[in-house]
């Protein structure tokens, strides 16, 4: 540090950043992040940030941000999965042929039953943590290295998936199912400023007591200062977020359609925002969960401690095997429910869903600063990198850029992220 | 050199190893090997590199399964094939790698395995961080990096992060592999003052080392083992540094009958 050679006996000044607390790579991603939105917004003659196309954005981050979530964890204890975007796919399969198949034609629960969706959602759930369960084993107990074991499963399952369907576009889907697509699900303007009110109060009390169990056990706790800008910066970003997806108006002729469905017509000059799209709750639900489990359970604890040194969690009395078949199993859940939104939003099943997935999510973690070798990554990193691998594909889709340049784009962000990441864990000293 | 006066009223040894063998592909590391250890005494083992020693002492704390012979504490026959069952036996180890996980900081390494959680089942990070400072003003008072990765401590603070998990959750068997390997003389020193300590609150100690002068310092008896099989034992009063080497090198016994 530079600025303790010119201050001589004196303690260092700490700097705004380090009073925040706030972590710099963090801080460094969004700033990458903001940088790139403007780019794009002004290439684009100001279409990039508006409320429709940053709706558009959530939406299509959902599925790979879930997924991205648990691919942290597997990475963090030095696994792989090459397999999500084919698991994806099969518990698509499942759900749709659960919904257009078994339960109306099979065992005789109508069309529209609000049975459908919970009961073709389970049975998604089931089939993925079973299948993520199963890789786990193979990995943990048989010693077989995840590489192989999810590159098997990357052509093993979307054949499965293929198999069951005959290899057929599987739809419409339920409408309860739909829900949670994206645009056929949102809450609307006034539960959205409810949740975000709720949102703001729970973010506000989080920091709060945190601050409180610090000072009950005597530790030094940050300037108050510090918490109210932390504080601030978080209700801007909820609320801000709500406003804007409040902001986004349904379509004059899909409200009157509305309105007729439910016998009513649509009053003069009658507005109304979309508010929060369903897949995006879910998705902070997820990241909230996970956040939890990485932070505040013996679970992460474990994670994070095999990803460090194995023989040592080994020594420490970890079961490190049946670790890794929870990690895979959990995992495979978040596919399933990554397919719930995907196949969700396009109202169907087809056989192509989730292709390459499995490169959106790793690049997605890693760009988010998990790192390969283990121990280390984040939560809101990788739902971060997920946001920037999507708003860099459509912004460049926007702009106009040739397909091939896109693709080109993509990968060298990937490698560029990394070799940033590594300079500057070289800087701050190995873990951080 | 008197003898510990817990092992001259014939007491139940503390621990006892009998006749424990263990082979990795064909290869005997440890053959028939007897070995025991009385509360409030240290006991030093002692051998070349390969000798056994590492690999004997990790059947006792879980990290390997013996295939033969079997492992007593306070008389009764105990099952060890894991370190959680070692742990249910209060037995810790200090390994000569520290077995830390570096990217987690002191607290977290401390109570790895045995974390203290709220009554929600969430894990209680203040608590634990308290408590290690708690520990730690006792082990090294000079120890501050509360909240960093371990990775960023220096030998001596990862040696002493290692010493307090082992020490904290009342251990009444410690095993010790080459502790004071990575430190420099003053926390050599302090460790050798623990060992002390300890030893006066009556656990048993097996500890592991190359340096004959920390053995003969700190241990009541030797243990001395090549090529997988146990040499001898011997009080460390009846012999002198160089019957030791002699032990160790040629694997031969003293003359005297002053064996164990």
């Amino acid at each position: 540090m530079s600025d303790t050679a010119n201050a001589p006996g004196a303690a260092r000044k700490r700097s705004f950043i380090e009073t925040l607390e706030i972590d710099t790579r963090l801080l460094g991603m969004i700033g990458a992040f903001v940088v790139l939105c403007l780019v794009f917004h002004f290439q684009t003659d100001g279409r990039f940030l508006t409320p429709r196309n940053i709706f558009t954005l959530a939406i299509q981050t959902v599925s790979v941000a879930i997924m991205a979530t648990g691919m942290v964890f597997v990475i963090v204890t030095r696994h792989i999965d090459l397999s999500v975007g084919s698991l994806l796919a099969l518990c698509s399969a499942v759900m749709g042929m659960m919904q257009v198949v078994v339960l109306p034609q099979m065992m005789g629960i109508d069309f529209g039953s609000p049975l459908i969706a919970p009961v073709a959602i389970a049975a998604g759930l089931v089939v993925g943590v079973a299948i993520g369960a199963f890789n786990g084993w193979l990995i943990g107990y048989l010693g077989i290295p995840s590489f192989i074991v999810t590159l098997g499963g990357l052509l093993i399952w979307r054949n499965v998936a293929w198999y069951l369907t005959s290899g057929q576009t599987i739809g419409p889907l339920d409408q309860t199912f739909q829900l949670f697509g994206g645009i056929n699900g949102t809450i609307g303007p006034f539960w959205s400023w409810i949740l975000g009110g709720v949102g703001t109060a729970a973010a506000l009390w989080g920091l709060w007591s945190a601050r409180r169990a610090k000072q009950s056990h005597g530790f030094a706790v940050k300037p108050v200062w510090a918490e109210l800008v932390m504080g601030g910066v978080l209700s801007a970003a909820i609320l801000g977020f709500v406003a804007i997806v409040n902001a986004y108006e349904v379509p004059a002729a899909r409200l009157r359609r509305l309105f007729e469905a439910r016998g009513e017509t649509l009053p003069e000059g009658y507005t109304t925002g979309y508010g929060l799209p369903i897949s995006v709750l879910l998705l902070v639900a997820v990241a909230i969960a996970m956040t939890v489990i990485a932070k505040r359970t013996r679970f992460g604890r474990y994670i994070f401690a095999t990803g460090g040194n194995p023989d040592a969690a080994e020594l420490s009395g970890i079961n490190t095997r049946l670790l890794t078949v929870k990690i895979f199993a959990l995992l495979g859940g978040l596919c399933a429910l990554s397919a719930v939104v995907a196949s969700a939003r396009l109202t169907n099943h087809a056989n192509d869903i989730g292709t390459l997935d499995e490169l959106r999510v790793i690049a997605a973690a890693v760009i988010g600063g998990t790192a390969l070798s283990g121990g280390m990554g984040t939560i809101y990193g990788a739902i971060l990198g997920a946001i920037i691998m999507q708003s860099l594909q459509s912004g460049m889709a926007m702009v106009g850029v040739d397909a091939p340049f896109q693709n080109i784009v993509v990968g060298s962000v990937l490698v560029l992220a990394v070799l940033i990441d590594i300079i500057y864990r070289k800087r701050t000293g190995g873990f951080k | 050199m008197t003898l510990n006066p817990n092992r001259a009223a014939g007491a139940t040894p503390l621990v006892e190893m009998r006749d424990v063998s263990i082979s990795f592909g064909g290869i005997r590391a440890v053959d028939h090997v007897s070995l025991d250890l009385h509360a409030g005494e240290v006991v030093g083992l002692l051998g070349h590199n390969g000798a056994g020693k590492s690999t004997l002492i990790k059947c006792l704390s879980g990290a390997y399964r013996m295939d033969s012979g079997e492992i007593r504490i306070n008389g009764e026959k105990a099952e060890i094939h894991n370190p959680r069952d070692a742990r249910r036996y209060n037995i810790e180890t200090i390994y000569q790698t520290l077995a830390l996980a570096d990217n987690l900081d002191a607290a977290s390494n401390l109570f790895l395995g045995r974390e203290l959680v709220t009554p929600l089942g969430f894990v209680d990070d203040a608590r634990m961080e308290a408590e290690t400072r708690r520990i730690m003003g006792r082990l090294n008072p000079n120890f501050r990096k509360f909240k960093v990765p371990v990775a960023a401590l220096s030998g001596g603070q990862r040696q002493s992060v290692a010493i307090a998990r082992a020490v904290y959750f009342n251990a009444r068997i410690l095993i010790m592999d080459e502790p004071t390997a990575a430190l420099g003389p003053q926390e050599t020193r302090m460790v050798g003052e623990l060992i002390q300590e300890l030893k006066r609150q009556g656990l048993g100690i097996f500890l592991i080392s190359h340096d004959i002068h920390d053995v003969m310092d700190l241990c009541d008896r030797i243990s001395v083992m090549k090529n997988g099989v146990l040499v001898g034992s011997e009080q460390v009063g009846d012999v002198t540094e160089d019957e030791i080497l002699g032990m160790i090198i040629l694997g031969k016994k003293p003359e005297r009958a002053g064996a164990v």
